[in-house]
């Protein structure tokens, strides 16, 4: 074999590797939609956040429109602070409510923006004033639970 | 009691063997990775090598992959429907291949496939004293004939991963899309939302990088040092294969913890 053979099947097995990896990156996995740079941050607090993640999505009326950056817990007042990137063709007002919801009974928990009727809009580095905790199973049954006793408490007097 | 002294003194033999050899071969690794310089000058030695190391594994490494990826489809349906969630498939089966398979198994077929014949033609070389003949007539071997197959095994590793792990989706996007009929987007929209092209992608292709660094010092090392006879050669090629695959499992097992340690 001489050598612009070699070179001709060296040249399409490293293609071939490209292929595989703009299969990687636009195919298998979020390369297209996930551009950190692009969009503006917003900020939320919440008293609880379940088992919400970095790099999960946010969502307004089910369509991903943000992943979250980063969550920490606030010093002071020992609320958890979620920080995401929205994307920049998105707009949502001064009144949008934040919320923590699961997809599906055991799927992830991602972040839900539901947008209100106030004319103004957010812009960079603010603050979702409205939230909603993420709901956390052990203390919805507890609550059931303390309902229940109490009710049955009342019934027997 | 001498016998016990005995025992005790075979023991320490063998450990101090093992020592010597990883001082070898760690003063091996510098001098090969001192030539690499030249071996990339010399381009057309190193197209070559990747031509029997890389392009000649890659009927091997797709079919394996896509049988891979046909069998996680299979298995991983069978336990995904019993929780009601069979789109899932497409993060499982990605996940598990991008992360781990992919580099994993493309690494240990290669070890068999392709470092076994490198290490088996340099015990042959060193056996008819071509290297040293090599060496009279002032070539250097290491930088003419070590370094371009110990590069190969570098630059061929990644491109192969990724072609398995490719292979290994798209025979799982045959059983589960085309067979079984899980919905076409359901699968692909859960596979884009759960793989990161950064953390796991990326991290995948350097765990490869690492395999390829790996194996390749390891197959040029045992032939460079294979006893000169036919005995020699073929336990030299034994070797590679056996302490190659060992430390691609090994390596992986280090490289996952360090990676993922700081998810979930």
């Amino acid at each position: 074999m001489n050598r612009s053979k070699f070179d001709l099947a060296v040249g399409l097995f490293v293609a071939l590797g490209m292929i595989g990896v703009a299969f990687m990156a636009l195919r298998v996995g979020n390369l297209a939609s996930f551009d950190s740079g692009a969009g503006y941050r917003l900020e939320a607090r919440f008293d609880n956040i379940g088992g919400l993640k970095v790099r999960a999505p946010v969502k307004s009326a089910g369509v991903v429109v943000g992943r979250i950056e980063g969550i920490h817990l606030d010093r002071e007042s020992y609320e958890a602070v979620v920080e995401m990137r929205i994307y920049p063709q998105y707009r949502f007002t001064n009144d949008t409510i934040a919320s923590i919801l699961t997809s599906g009974l055991l799927g992830e928990q991602y972040l839900s923006l539901e947008v209100g009727g106030d004319p103004s809009y957010l812009t960079d580095g603010q603050r979702i004033p409205k939230t909603q905790s993420a709901m956390v199973l052990e203390k919805l049954i507890g609550q059931f639970l303390y309902n229940k006793a109490s009710e049955s408490a009342g019934s027997s007097k | 009691m001498s016998h016990l002294l005995n025992l005790i003194e075979a023991l320490g033999a063998h450990v101090n063997r093992l020592l010597a050899r990883l001082g070898l071969f760690a003063r091996f690794s510098w001098s090969v990775l001192s030539v690499i310089g030249i071996c990339i000058a010399r381009f057309t030695l190193l197209v070559r090598e990747i031509y029997f190391s890389g392009v000649r594994s890659l009927a091997i490494i797709t079919v394996s992959g896509l049988f891979v990826g046909m069998v996680l489809a299979v298995q991983g349906y069978e336990v995904l429907q019993r929780f009601g969630s069979a789109e899932s498939l497409g993060s499982l089966v990605a996940l598990s291949l991008v992360r781990e398979l992919g580099p994993v198994v493309a690494a240990l077929l290669f070890a068999g496939r392709a470092s076994s014949a490198v290490t088996a033609e340099i015990g042959l070389m060193r056996a008819t004293e071509q290297l040293a003949a090599m060496d009279m007539m002032a070539i250097n071997p290491l930088a003419r004939i070590i370094a371009p197959r110990f590069m190969a095994a570098v630059v061929s590793m990644p491109i192969l991963a990724v072609i398995f792990s490719s292979a290994g989706v798209i025979g799982a996007y045959l059983i589960g899309v085309q067979l079984i009929g899980i919905d076409d987007g359901a699968f692909w929209s859960q596979m884009q939302a759960s793989v990161d092209f950064r953390i796991d992608v990326l991290n995948g292709l350097f765990k490869s990088l690492i395999f390829g660094i790996a194996v390749g010092l390891i197959s040029v090392f045992e032939g460079y040092h294979a006893a000169p006879t036919a005995e020699g050669v073929s336990s030299a090629t034994t070797r590679t294969v056996v302490t190659s695959s060992l430390s691609v499992l090994m390596l992986d097992f280090v490289l996952t913890v360090w990676m993922f340690r700081g998810l979930n």
